[in-house]
């Protein structure tokens, strides 16, 4: 009865455990734009080639103490309450030996670790670097191009979307004006927290053309599951292309009361270089090359027109919004159907 | 003139005395049905928490889900973890310390029952004020963590709630800390030496010590962004003041914390594993001072809770290192504990299962902890669902099974009743199923990419399926506890009766009749070794083999009965007072009075706590004069 039972108990344990084992093994998805698992640049790769050897430590680990634990059960399991077990009260050398095992695995373990740790904090340095101030806001990323001046002064901002040339790396500046929020994109590199008053550094590089998916990462309210934002790795010369197209001002709308509406209500919060007075606020993502970007509103929403109208009409129906300490979100304008379908044809032009 | 005036005061603060019904239990001192209160309202919190995970587990069985709005799904989480830690595991521990530390030391009440009732109602009290947020729809929604500078910027009453209740709370935990420590230090039975405890006392007197020097740490925190939010300071809140501060703070506190919900599970495994291998612990003083290095070493890992932070890579790397090293006392506890099985005699009671339990998924989650330590891998995972994964294999394959097989272990002492072996074993494998079910995916999730306390997340990013399987695991993990209060009604009435040792027990607690008498000894034990009541039943022979003393032998030695029957004449016990509970009812309302900023009602509050704690002074020691 008692050696049926430990059997099944037996049986019972290492179906979870195998369980939990095979969930590890079908891991690897193929569609996981965020996989940590594959990643493309060295900085995420630097991390991954940590973490491969330790997570097999680790499996053959748990199957040593797993077993013992298991093998203990069984081998050991009540046959009759007569039994008379020797009273062992412990062993010293035994202990000893369980307690220094772990201990130079680790140190084994630290080594790399901290060389990686030092090795991934060290500024790349070089004409070829690119110099990128990301700024998190509640809720989307503002990059500041540190390196390209614009004719009028200041330098180039665009929000949400990094553009990146491949093969070079690129030196990050991170940090936020509102609430701490995280700079994540998987496959390039791990996180970088983005504190107000603080400037961290992070560095990527992708060396291969690609878009790639990041999210904030640390909890910034409302709407932090739709803080996303992405990373477009160009070769180099399509980048120098880009930064071109993108110092250029924008084209001037053919309709008049299109200005009005900016100049009224957008330059609040949002910038248009070369129309009126251009606004110039940064509560907002800068305008200017709107439609060149693949996605907006956080990186949450295609950018069509259809989308636009939509976001235009009522925002917070597509992503929860509130009014913040720092200003008002997006919010419903009360615009009217053709003012709606003016402002979207010429944000959709802005390329 | 003495006499007269004493009369006097006896009168105006007469001591309750009733010994039945509802007023017995608001009034008690007695620390074993303190320990049943605390239990049950852990239980009852661990049932709203359980809702808030369904609930949060719905949302997410399918991308986009539409269950609950971000908002909902903010203050969900965000309760869910303060339910969790301060409002189930801290005090399901704290039910266990109460009731079950005292008659272990072979002592018949706390230090001071009247502050350990105190801690009973002041955690009643905060646990009520921090859930009264749901009705205003107002619950905290800055995470357990409640990082600044959101947590100063978050508009509503959420934060505010949050900061008050967890300093009532820490209040209440303080004070119990403070009592259990003198209790450990000063009540010990005759011959009850340091390693002579059991090491759940053992393991209790260790969290104290961290209770006592991590909550100052977080009160002060949390005093800064009351005073931030109310007072409009600028300890965290705005450009010039420094946000990681906080951080600093609250994972100072934060880090003990987690040993603070995991050695009482610990100590429970290490009393449970030798009575049902029928073998004495392997290594006790190893295991002792593996949980004391493991409570010392607990102060210096706070900083891997911010590793993305920015601290540079000097301190990313002492962090680091720490954390790797704390793993070495953790896997040596381990290691004692297949130890103590190794040869012995096992049993696969319910409590034992459980036990077992523990260790297993204990050592995933120690496993994933160390991966933790690779920092540059760490940033990947950090905010993750490999993190959430991680710390509920600790807390929940770690913390909640431990103290289930408490629960099942000590039920029949609390009770005189055994709950059902079926019933249970039912329990123990839906949910250790349930549990891998619901948290082995967040592994492969995190991995993948998936970012922590979002309330929603894409289609086509991998996320779908195993967020699907996390959700049904969820339910699992709910019918598994159904399980389990279904053996309690079903064992109510019908149980079978325990009797004083029904495991054949090794520790002072099986001595006494089961439910304890309200004086637990009618004689103070006399302690001659460790493992006391075991050496009075068994002796080894010359191979250490086990032999057991004949009958006669043990009535000779006047051993058996020792503590039994007796004559309980005249054993004074603490009387019953109203005045712990009236000094807490004084808390919450001057929280709810600084919440809503009715400075009126804050003072009520403080005037009520005041004057109980004045009572408090000056009631007479007993009910009636002598």
């Amino acid at each position: 009865m008692t050696g049926r039972n430990a059997r099944r108990n037996l049986r019972g344990v290492w179906t979870a455990l195998l369980t939990v084992l095979g969930l590890f093994l079908v891991a690897c998805a193929k569609n996981a734009p965020q996989d940590t698992l594959a990643p493309v640049g060295p900085v995420a790769e630097q991390a991954d080639n940590l973490f491969r050897p330790v997570f097999w430590i680790a499996v053959v680990i748990f199957f040593l103490v797993e077993g013992a634990l298991v093998y203990a059960m069984w081998r050991f399991r009540r046959r009759s309450d007569a039994d008379a077990p020797k009273q062992v009260h412990g062993n010293t050398r035994l202990e000893i030996l369980w307690t220094i095992i772990p201990a130079v695995l680790l140190a084994a373990i630290g080594v790399p670790t901290v060389i990686t740790i030092f090795d991934v904090a060290e500024k790349p340095v070089g004409a070829n670097v690119v110099h990128v101030k990301v700024i998190g806001h509640q809720w989307w990323w503002e990059y500041e191009y540190l390196d390209v001046e614009l004719p009028g002064g200041g330098n180039l901002k665009t929000a949400n979307e990094l553009v990146i040339p491949t093969g070079r790396w690129v030196d990050l500046t991170v940090t936020s004006v509102d609430v701490i929020h995280s700079f994540w994109v998987p496959k390039l590199a791990g996180k970088q927290d983005a504190i107000p008053g603080k400037d961290n550094f992070i560095k990527l590089r992708a060396d291969q053309p690609g878009v790639y998916e990041g999210q904030c990462a640390e909890y910034c309210a409302l709407s932090h599951a739709n803080m996303r934002l992405r990373v477009i790795a160009q070769p180099s010369a399509d980048f120098d292309n880009w930064v071109r197209g993108q110092v250029a001002p924008a084209p001037q709308p053919a309709d008049a009361q299109i200005v009005d509406r900016f100049l009224n209500t957008c330059f609040q919060c949002h910038t248009l270089r070369g129309i009126g007075s251009g606004g110039g606020a940064t509560t907002g993502p800068d305008l200017t090359h709107f439609a060149s970007r693949s996605m907006f509103a956080g990186s949450m929403l295609e950018t069509n027109a259809r989308n636009l109208a939509a976001w235009l009409d009522n925002p917070s129906s597509l992503k929860p919004l509130a009014d913040l300490p720092a200003g008002p979100t997006m919010r419903d304008y009360d615009l009217s159907q053709s003012e709606i379908d003016a402002l979207v044809a010429y944000l959709m032009s802005l390329e | 003139m003495t006499t007269a005036s004493v009369a006097q005061r006896s009168s105006a603060f007469a001591r309750p005395t009733a010994k039945t019904g509802v007023w017995s239990w608001m009034t008690t001192v007695d620390h074993k049905r303190i320990g049943i209160m605390y239990g049950v309202t852990a239980m009852v919190f661990f049932v709203l928490g359980g809702v808030e995970a369904l609930l949060i587990r719905l949302q997410l069985a399918t991308p986009e889900g539409q269950v609950l709005s971000a908002d909902q799904y903010n203050q969900l989480f965000t309760m869910h973890g303060i339910t969790m830690i301060f409002l189930v595991v801290m005090p399901l521990g704290a039910a266990f310390f109460n009731y079950m530390m005292p008659i272990m030391l072979g002592a018949r009440d706390v230090a001071f029952p009247r502050l350990n009732a105190f801690s009973y109602w002041a955690f009643l009290g905060g646990g009520i004020f921090m859930y009264s947020s749901f009705f205003i729809n107002q619950a905290p929604d800055g995470g357990w963590f409640g990082y600044a500078p959101l947590s100063v910027k978050l508009p509503g009453h959420g934060m505010t709630v949050y900061a008050l209740g967890l300093i009532i709370l820490g209040i209440s935990s303080t004070v119990a800390a403070v009592n259990f420590l003198t209790t450990i230090v000063n009540m010990r039975a005759p011959g009850m030496s340091l390693m002579r405890m059991p090491v759940f006392v053992w393991m209790t007197f260790v969290v104290q010590f961290l209770l006592v020097f991590a909550l100052p740490v977080l009160t002060v925190a949390l005093f800064q962004l009351l005073f931030d939010r109310t007072l409009g300071t600028q300890f965290f809140g705005d450009s010039t003041s420094n946000p990681i501060l906080w951080q600093h703070l609250f994972w100072l506190f934060g880090h003990p914390e987690v040993y603070i919900l995991i050695l009482p599970a610990m100590g429970i495994v290490s009393e449970i594993l030798p009575v049902f291998s029928k073998k004495p612990l392997f290594g006790y003083p190893v295991v002792v001072f593996s949980g004391i290095a493991i409570g010392f070493m607990g102060w210096g890992v706070w900083a891997h809770h911010m590793f993305a932070v920015g601290l540079g890579p000097v301190a990313n790397t002492a962090f680091a290192l720490s954390t790797m090293f704390i793993a070495v006392p953790t896997g040596v506890k381990i290691f004692n504990w297949i130890g103590t099985l190794w040869g012995g005699s096992i049993r696969f009671k319910t409590p034992m299962l459980f036990s077992l339990g523990f260790i297993a998924m204990f050592i995933i989650g120690g496993l994933s902890g160390v991966t933790h330590a690779i920092v540059p891998h760490d940033y990947q995972q950090t905010d993750t669902y490999y993190i959430v994964a991680h710390f509920h294999y600790v807390l929940f394959g770690g913390a909640i099974f431990g103290l289930f097989a408490g629960i099942y272990y000590w039920w029949p002492k609390i009770t005189g009743k055994l709950l059902d072996e079926r019933v249970g074993r039912l329990h123990f494998w839906l949910m250790l199923i349930g549990f891998n079910l619901t948290f082995a995916p967040f592994h492969i999730l995190g991995l993948q990419g998936m970012a922590r306390r979002t309330y929603q997340y894409p289609k086509n990013y991998g996320f779908d399926f195993w967020n699907l399987v996390s959700t049904v695991g969820a339910f699992v993990i709910a019918l598994s506890i159904l399980t389990f209060f279904w053996n309690v009604i079903k064992t109510r009435k019908r149980g079978e009766t325990a009797g004083a040792d029904p495991w054949d027990g090794r520790t002072l607690e099986w001595t006494i009749p089961s439910p304890p008498p309200e004086y637990n000894f009618a004689e103070i034990p006399v302690v001659h070794a460790l493992d006391d009541f075991w050496h009075r039943k068994y002796v080894e022979d010359k191979e250490g083999r086990l032999v057991p003393v004949p009958a006669g032998a043990q009535e000779a030695a006047g051993h058996a009965t020792e503590g039994y029957g007796g004559d309980d004449h005249g054993i004074h016990m603490p009387s019953q007072s109203y005045m712990p509970l009236i000094a807490a009812i004084g808390l919450p309302i001057v929280g709810w009075g600084i919440t809503f900023e009715q400075y009126w009602l804050a003072i009520v509050g403080g005037v009520v706590t005041f004057a109980g704690l004045y009572a408090w002074a000056l009631e007479p020691s007993t009910e009636e004069l002598h």
